[in-house]
């Protein structure tokens, strides 16, 4: 087998620093309104009591989740053998960190008590998923990082053994990650929307979805900068099929997730919110996951001809996420702004908004804090291809 | 009166015991009771409203003596005897515990709220006080991450806010809405009712008053100046006026499906 | 060779140096510099530990006492914050107690001076309640309890 030769980000357009610097704003807005929001108290944010996890969580579940998926390229390419993956494998690794990396900022700045991440870190209830999650995100920064340690150093990179089996460790470790961060909604069983074991395979195939498309992205926008193409035709190919793929399992486990709970009639009222009449919840669960997340980006990818160009393969990437973030939105706030069923079948009524659908209006602080997890992973990526060799060389 | 060696049992143990006269059991009521010896307990019931049971239910303990397992403290809330404009128990609740009206419906703390309950069908409706139901295998106690949501060994559900960072799952966890975060920064909190800025909160059962030998502040507003639907007691002592009543009258634990073993029974929802 | 010289004159050298500085410092803990805070003094004649013992371990004593009241439902009295609060109120202007916003809280004199920043108040009210004061204080009279829980302490790292 030739062997793969990678690059360092050396000659770009002076945008690359555009885009830095805007992330960079990005991210001091972000810092600055979680100092915001832990000085003046959650009141600056459109949280409240009914619907507790917001606009943070949002982005910082929709990160996480990325994460694992964005490791699918290294996993294809030393666990399952296909050489011809080989060469996104550094970028998808480097990647998986800059995201999870950003989701968990998010998360830990949106916390009551940031300034007690040293307890989050030292004191465990272990029956809490939790708890096991905090486990899992850092276990799988450090598994990745050796992982790209073993595809990288030059010692350690003279067998594939060493990246086969890390690798390996990786691909199992994440789909447990993911299985976490899916039970965490999947093990409420106090939700009417939650309470279900197909959470967690749900989050797997949007983990899946979303993973690739920022790597698709990411290739073409790093390419885009440096005036190369590191995405060969074959190779766009694929990332096509796969994202066609996953797409089409996130719509099949929703479908099947939807329809068990219609099926039960205790369930209708959440499914007539979430589906019928919730408002913002229904419109972005039919336009925005399903629609534009899903059937048109599918529409664009199956078109004969313009489903292969690539800007076309760029697009329903972008529409993937899109529709990801309006599919974690529907999930986690739409979710939460349904009652609580205390009386079946009664109407409840209390000073404490019992029996109503909550009101929620995500705020500019914790909008900013939100995006600024994007940029995390965004400058993140964006400092580590200058500094070691990550990305492919420009595809024949 | 029968009153005083009827309740003679449930006196046992140092525990005050009253005898008021009162309310009279209404005779649907008499349907859920059953047996020879639930018969000898109407006539008991018959004669004593829940307020009679003294001020100090719950046998103080030392204040150097750690709470024990052989206790289960719990309410029994009678919704045919709390009326539906009252608020007493909760304007007792925010005065104990300090936690008010700021003025933001939406973020303000509730410890404990007042449910009006309608049957859309016919228009029959109750009401009742709804707060932390004190699980045995409470949810929020199994999801927290660092272990600040825990279960006393008498079985109060609290919060340790020292070890509580705010992340809000406990609340995503809760049947029933119990929990509140504190949104905004406060100052001149009840010195045995700590609370503040970024932690989350919910009713402790008085855990204060309950460990001076007092019952909660709910109950005892309820009692005073409510409907006397509210007893507190300990589950566990079956001559405890509430064991007895929970073993006498057919009781209702909201979201009993979940299997949380709660420590608050309703009659007559 | 010449670095293990070195390292036995170093040594040598900070020993002597600890020696001067020692009783300097010993002084200095009486109260006597200009510069040193001067905490308000609680009311009664004398705290529930030694005040030099209390100077050293009262984190110690307070995070004990604060599991145990939480966790376990211990209320004693003695190394509880509510009894400090109660005890070492400080009168502002308004003859009011002050809170822990002002300079002359007593938790703050130290505290500002070796800038070690409270957490307590975020939710412990800094100041009695009012009508409360230090008359709510049960008789200082340590319960065996106390004393167990003071002996655990002294037992702890010094």
């Amino acid at each position: 087998m030739a062997k793969i030769a990678y690059q360092k980000l050396h000659t770009h357009r002076p945008h690359y620093w555009g885009v830095i610097a805007l992330n960079a704003v990005i991210l001091a807005a972000g810092l600055g309104a979680a100092y915001y929001m832990e000085h003046r108290g959650h009141i600056v944010t459109g949280m409240n009591n009914q619907v507790v996890w917001g606009m943070p969580h949002v982005f910082a579940v929709f990160l996480i989740v990325a994460a694992s998926g964005a490791l699918n390229i290294a996993s294809v390419s030393s666990v399952f053998n296909r050489a011809e993956y080989k060469p996104y494998a550094r970028l998808s690794g480097v990647l998986a960190i800059a995201l999870l990396i950003g989701g968990l900022a998010v998360l830990v700045l949106d916390l009551g008590r940031p300034d007690r991440l040293i307890v989050a870190m030292t004191t465990y209830n272990f029956k809490s998923i939790f708890a096991w999650n905090i486990f899992l995100y850092v276990g799988f920064l450090v598994i990745v990082a050796a992982y790209l340690f073993v595809m990288m150093d030059s010692y350690a990179s003279r067998s594939n053994l060493a990246a086969k089996a890390v690798g390996g460790l990786a691909f199992g470790w994440r789909l447990v990650l993911t299985t976490g961060t899916g039970s965490i909604f999947g093990w409420l069983v106090a939700r009417e929307a939650y309470d279900a074991a197909i959470m967690a395979p749900l989050f797997i195939a949007a983990s899946l979805l979303y993973g690739t498309a920022f790597t698709v992205l990411a290739l073409m926008l790093m390419g885009q900068a440096m005036r190369q193409r590191l995405m060969s035709d074959e190779m766009a190919g694929r990332l096509r099929g796969l994202m066609a793929i996953f797409a089409l399992a996130v719509l099949y486990v929703t479908a099947v997730h939807h329809l068990t709970k219609l099926y039960a009639s205790e369930r209708h009222g959440i499914e007539r919110f979430l589906l019928l009449d919730g408002g913002i919840y229904t419109v972005l669960f039919w336009v925005g996951q399903i629609l534009i997340g899903g059937i048109l980006p599918l529409a664009i990818l199956a078109a004969p001809r313009l489903g292969h160009g690539r800007t076309a393969i760029g697009v329903a990437a972008g529409l993937f996420l899109i529709g990801g973030l309006a599919q974690m939105y529907v999930i986690i706030i739409g979710g939460q702004a349904f009652p609580l069923i205390l009386f079946p079948g009664m109407q409840v009524t209390s000073s404490f908004f019992d029996g109503q659908v909550a009101t929620y209006r995500a705020s500019l602080p914790e909008i900013l804090l939100g995006l600024s997890g994007l940029s995390i992973a965004v400058l993140v990526i964006g400092f580590a291809v200058k500094l070691l060799p990550f990305l492919p060389q420009p595809a024949r | 009166m029968s009153c005083g060696s009827k309740s003679g049992a449930g006196c046992a143990s140092g525990k005050g015991c009253g005898c008021a006269g009162g309310q009279t059991v209404d005779a649907a009521r008499r349907d859920f009771l059953h047996g020879a010896a639930a018969s000898a307990v109407t006539l008991l019931a018959a004669g004593v409203t829940l307020y009679s049971f003294g001020p100090a239910p719950a046998a103080a303990r030392a204040p150097g003596e750690r709470a024990s397992s052989s206790v289960r403290y719990g309410l029994l809330i009678d919704a045919a005897k709390c009326g539906d404009g009252c608020n007493e128990c909760v304007t007792a609740c925010q005065t104990e515990n300090g936690w008010r009206d700021s003025g933001h419906p939406q973020t303000d703390a509730q410890w404990i709220r007042k449910l009006t309950v309608k049957n859309p069908k016919n228009g029959a409706t109750f009401s009742l006080p709804m707060m932390c139901q004190h699980c045995t295998d409470a949810p929020c106690v199994d999801v927290c991450p660092t272990g600040a949501s825990f279960r006393r060994a008498d079985g109060i559900v609290l919060v340790d806010k020292h070890t509580c960072i705010g992340c809000r799952y406990c609340m995503m966890a809760c049947p029933y809405k119990a929990r509140s975060f504190v949104h905004e920064p406060l100052t001149d909190q009840k010195a045995h009712a700590p609370r503040g800025k970024g932690t989350v909160e919910s009713c402790t059962l008085c855990v204060h008053r309950v460990d001076a030998g007092r019952i909660p502040a709910c109950v005892e507003a309820c009692n005073d100046t409510g409907g006397g639907a509210m007893l507190f007691g300990d589950l566990n002592d079956p001559n405890s006026e509430i064991a007895k009543r929970i073993a006498t009258y057919r009781t209702t634990r909201i979201r009993a499906d979940l299997g949380c073993d709660p420590g608050v029974y309703y009659r007559n929802i | 060779m010449a670095r293990a010289v070195g390292k036995w004159v170093a040594a040598s050298a900070f020993a002597l140096l600890a020696g001067l500085v020692a009783p300097a410092l010993d002084g200095a803990y009486a109260g006597d510099a200009p510069w040193l805070p001067k905490p308000a003094r609680g009311q009664g004649d004398k705290c529930v530990a030694d005040t030099d013992w209390m100077r050293r371990n009262h984190m110690t004593a307070l995070l004990q006492q604060r599991d145990l009241t939480v966790h376990d439902g211990i209320r004693t009295m003695r190394f509880s914050l509510k009894g400090c609060i109660a005890c070492h109120a400080v009168k502002g202007a308004d003859e009011q107690p002050v809170t822990a916003e002002s300079p002359k809280h007593f938790c703050r004199t130290c505290h500002d001076y070796a800038a070690v920043r409270v957490d307590c108040f975020e939710c412990h009210a800094s100041r009695p309640e009012a009508g409360a004061g230090a008359a709510a204080l049960p008789a200082r009279a340590a319960t065996p309890e106390a004393e167990t829980l003071a002996r655990y302490v002294r037992s702890l790292k010094p």
